[in-house]
């Protein structure tokens, strides 16, 4: 590697304007003529709108226009859609219940936006929001998924009968129920995985322009995927064709997902900039993001592990309900069913798996992926069952797992993926020397000397992420390709610019994708500009999400970048009178192998433009482009271990160390990668820990502001000991696997793991708040 | 509707806005400028932390009336000329931003919690970092390189 090449521990580019103040959210922009949307968004859970009353309101200073959901259908704005299809086991489709982005009949949760204001500024649109009167009719409420299926409850959508949405399965059920008949230990488990709110902390925000000379319209909006969005406001809410619509997602502070989906405010803005003439802005408060951003998780879980004698597992056996809220979110029913179930044979050899899933409507903000995405879900469930076997059958848990890791691969699992390279005992072995596992007793008894628990608990993880093959994808359901694409523009004095269909929201984008021209060509990186994020700039990509900026995105450059090297060795061939397979580029130089010839760089471009002296038959020009589609996803793995010491007078937990060893394949910058694992376990901690959305019996959210809803703050964390492992992904030209998601899905458990031996209670649910804990101590 | 003056990164600046105007919105709105961030509504997340007269303040709990007469420092003010303020480059240098949108509030926090410990004459460990950063909410890095970032500061400008 070269100084700035695949390994090295760039510092980012883009930190330049983001400390400086000069980084650019979409708040920042501002428009001549602007005006303010402001939401009127339902206080109930579920009731009918009997009537809207809006003269007050259109009477208030500033006021341009009122807008409610009966305008917007009159005007063909299409319902807020699923785009992936998932069919119950009976064969019948996903009952998906229609949902307007400005609702007409009917709301289904707190937040449900009814009516749009515009005024001249964002005080007066708030203000005259207030003074717009709705009248409803409550309805009752539900909010709890296994309460939604049971008879006599609240219905939410008249297409779907009982509040569900599908009952699906993954895996042979009869082999799998003989296994666990069969098996010399059986453990069972009930396993609850927290409702989050993912917080971002830069609100979601739009700004929408029509320009009538041309109808066209410009979305300035906080996307990880504008592309995505732009087809899906043209193809199925009809806003505006897809060549009359620019969508720019450009700084975006944070995502984790909340901010893959196209919400009901986007559409609004687009659809009310054209009929109020006037540029519209909205920006989410806080609690409007509480309010309305797709939440994470909330699953409830049955399970039951089955072993040999020997501690090999025989069969598992799961039966989950996934609450999706009161709507079906965009990519919702994706979450608990391919990202989830596929994911339940963990790191191990696992012959029979079966997997029963329902999925229920509620009156809660809706549920999509956030951080993980039912990897977090699975690994929750397989991690908590194993450490609870091992306790049951009084083994080391580190050994049971190793007893039964996959260890040859490829390896076909029982739920679809096909684990293709790992060495799992490689990151458990490290992470349990990085931890001094062998040393914990000693460490519990001075603590229980000083009058305080301590227990380790430790998860070895795997998910699916470089999301995905795009015909795999559509075999199960998915509406779109996961391919990605990538421009290499080479201009005339050498400079390089990349137009990605990766978007970054944090990830460091603009250095990593660099790093791979200062790799390939000896180029500076200060040489390469990253250019993504815009419609009107990048050709079609998919965004950024599920990990898969590295081993997609980055892949698609490298096949764009092989077509670039490949006609630029032609021309330097050609000008130095050599052959094209002698031509070696290195810093920044092209040399004929085993000769003093040479060509710089930037003369070779300078050649592809002026033409003057190309190969006969060549094109000028350099600049080439491609489009990756991965052949299988990547699996990234490792094991975390926690250590926490518990007072048991107050059931607070400090967590004493955390440590994670993982395998993320081919590493382009440790020291981003390091910042991505560090991100992902605080959120993993967060939730073990602190975070979980509430709500009340008719469907208030009592957790919609920072005052209610505990993030992770730096007083509640450690440092963090990472280490990494690489085992090369087979399945694309670098050997990534991607390390976006790895933190929140392998630490939850984990953190777990740890209370529960520290405080010899095994059942004790997330978010493990100092109350529950001491709960759960003075329970026994 | 008030009439405001007061000194932003070394220029005097004056207004008329609303009597109910926070002082963030009239550095962004009213100024444009827009490094200083509104991450919540409840005067949590830090992401507007600005110094006025020399004290770190969140810049939606005052109003921009309250603000009058002082002198007020913003992300965009704390560099000299292109050269970064120690605590910028260290959040560089140690990789303590993502995302960058609570960073010019972590960084405003660190130069406030950096100079009181210099005041005062004591040293600023990990423990004393994190407690400094108990007004600061960043979704992305987990704090572990913040931390190292303002710790790297204060032994640099110690």
């Amino acid at each position: 590697m070269g100084v700035e090449g695949i390994g090295a521990r760039v510092t980012r580019k883009e930190d330049q304007r983001f400390i400086t103040g000069k980084g650019r959210y979409t708040d920042d922009f501002k428009m001549a003529g602007m005006h303010y949307a402001a939401f009127v968004r339902s206080p109930h859970a579920h009731a009918t709108i009997k009537k809207i009353d809006r003269t007050a309101a259109e009477a208030m200073p500033g006021v341009v226009a009122i807008y409610d959901g009966m305008q917007l259908k009159a005007d063909g704005i299409g319902n807020i859609i699923c785009g992936w299809m998932v069919h119950s086991k009976d064969g019948s489709p996903m009952k998906m219940g229609a949902w307007s982005a400005l609702a007409t009949e009917k709301v289904r949760y707190v937040g449900d936006a009814v009516v749009v204001v515009i005024a001249d500024t964002q005080a007066n649109a708030r203000n005259a929001a207030e003074a717009v009167e709705i009248d409803y009719s409550p309805l009752p409420v539900v909010t709890d998924a296994v309460a939604a299926l049971k008879p006599g409850a609240p219905q939410l959508h008249t297409e779907a009968d009982g509040n569900l949405i599908f009952d699906w399965e993954l895996g042979d059920a009869k082999a799998t129920d003989a296994a666990l008949a069969n098996s010399a230990h059986v453990t069972e488990m009930d396993i609850v995985n927290n409702r989050l709110s993912p917080n971002p902390m830069e609100p979601r925000a739009a700004l929408a322009y029509h320009d009538e000379a041309e109808d066209h319209f410009t979305l300035y909006t906080t996307s990880q995927n504008p592309h995505v969005a732009r087809l899906v406001l043209s193809a199925f809410y009809q806003v505006a064709p897809e060549n009359k619509l620019r969508v720019i997602a450009p700084d975006v502070g944070g995502g984790f997902g909340s901010k893959i989906y196209i919400y009901p405010e986007e559409i609004v803005c687009l659809w009310a900039s054209k009929k109020a003439r006037v540029p519209v802005k909205w920006t989410a408060d806080r609690t409007e993001a509480f309010l309305t951003d797709a939440h994470g998780r909330d699953h409830v879980s049955k399970a039951r592990m089955g072993f040999d004698k020997d501690g090999k597992i025989t069969g598992f056996k799961v039966d989950t309900i996934a609450n999706l809220g009161a709507y079906m979110s965009l990519f919702s029913s994706s979450v608990p069913t391919y990202l989830y179930a596929t994911l339940l044979s963990g790191q191990y050899n696992i012959a029979n798996i079966h997997a029963n899933v329902r999925t229920v409507y509620t009156n809660t903000v809706p549920v999509d992926a956030y951080r993980g995405a039912g990897r977090p879900e699975a690994t929750f469930v397989v991690e908590r069952m194993m450490e609870t076997a091992a306790r049951e059958m009084k083994m080391d848990p580190a050994e049971l797992r190793r007893r039964n890791f996959v260890r040859s691969f490829p390896h076909q699992t029982p739920v679809i993926m096909a684990y293709d390279a790992g060495d799992f005992e490689a990151t458990l072995d490290s992470a349990l020397k990085q931890a001094d596992y062998a040393g914990f007793p000693a460490r519990k008894a001075e603590a229980a000397k000083r009058g305080k628990k301590r227990g380790i608990g430790m998860s070895c993880y795997i998910e699916a992420c470089g999301i995905a093959p795009s015909a795999a994808v559509g075999s199960l359901g998915a509406g779109v390709g996961l391919w990605e694409s990538a421009e290499v523009r080479v201009n005339p004095v050498g400079t390089i610019e990349i137009m990605t269909g990766s978007h970054s929201h944090g990830q460091g984008h603009e250095t990593t994708f660099a790093q791979l021209i200062a790799e390939r060509f000896g180029l500076p990186i200060a040489n390469v500009n990253i250019v993504h994020g815009d419609t009107d700039k990048v050709q079609f990509g998919m965004g950024t999400y599920g990990s898969r900026s590295g081993a997609v995105g980055m892949s698609a450059i490298v096949k764009a970048l092989d077509k670039v090297e490949a006609k630029a060795k032609k021309i330097a061939a050609h000008l130095m009178e050599a052959d094209a397979g002698d031509i070696v580029i290195e810093n920044g130089v092209a040399k004929v192998a085993g000769t003093d010839k040479k060509l710089d760089w930037h003369m070779i471009c300078l050649a592809a433009y002026t033409a003057h002296n190309l190969p006969a038959g060549m094109e000028p020009g350099l600049k080439e482009g491609a489009f990756y589609d991965p052949t299988n996803f990547t699996f990234p793995a490792g094991t975390y271990i926690c250590e926490v010491e518990v007072d048991p007078e107050t059931g607070t937990t400090e967590i004493i160390q955390f440590v994670a060893a993982d395998d993320f394949g081919k590493i382009i910058n440790p020291m981003i990668v390091e910042g991505q694992v560090h991100g992902g376990v605080a959120q993993g901690i967060g939730q073990a820990l602190m975070e979980g959305v509430i709500y009340n019996s008719e469907g208030q959210m009592l957790t919609a502001s920072y005052m209610d809803y505990q993030m992770p703050r730096a007083g509640d964390l450690p440092s963090f000991t990472l280490s990494t492992h690489e085992t090369l992904c087979p399945g694309n030209p670098l050997g990534m696997k991607g390390c976006g998601e790895a933190g929140a899905i392998g630490s939850p458990p984990a953190l777990i793991n740890a209370l529960t031996d520290a405080i010899g209670h095994n059942n004790l649910a997330m978010p493990a708040t100092p109350q529950r804990v001491w709960a759960a101590i003075n329970a026994k | 509707m008030a009439t405001v003056s007061m000194t932003v990164n070394g220029k005097k600046v004056s207004g008329t806005v609303e009597d109910r105007t926070l002082l963030v919105q009239f550095l962004r709105e009213n100024l444009g400028l827009t490094g200083t961030h509104v991450g919540c509504d409840t005067s949590q997340c830090g992401a507007c932390v600005v110094h006025v007269d020399g004290k770190a303040v969140k810049s939606c709990t005052m109003l921009a009336a309250q603000a009058s007469g002082t002198t007020v420092t913003t992300i965009e003010g704390l560099a000299d000329g292109t050269t970064l303020h120690p605590v910028q480059a260290a959040f560089r240098e140690h990789h303590g931003l993502q995302c960058g949108f609570c960073t010019p509030g972590m960084i405003m926090t660190a130069v406030d919690m950096i100079e009181r410990a210099k005041k005062s004459g004591t040293k600023l460990d990990e423990a004393a970092i994190r407690e400094g950063l108990e007004g600061n909410i960043c979704r992305c890095t987990g704090y572990h390189n913040i931390v190292k970032a303002i710790h790297a500061a204060s032994m640099a400008t110690a």
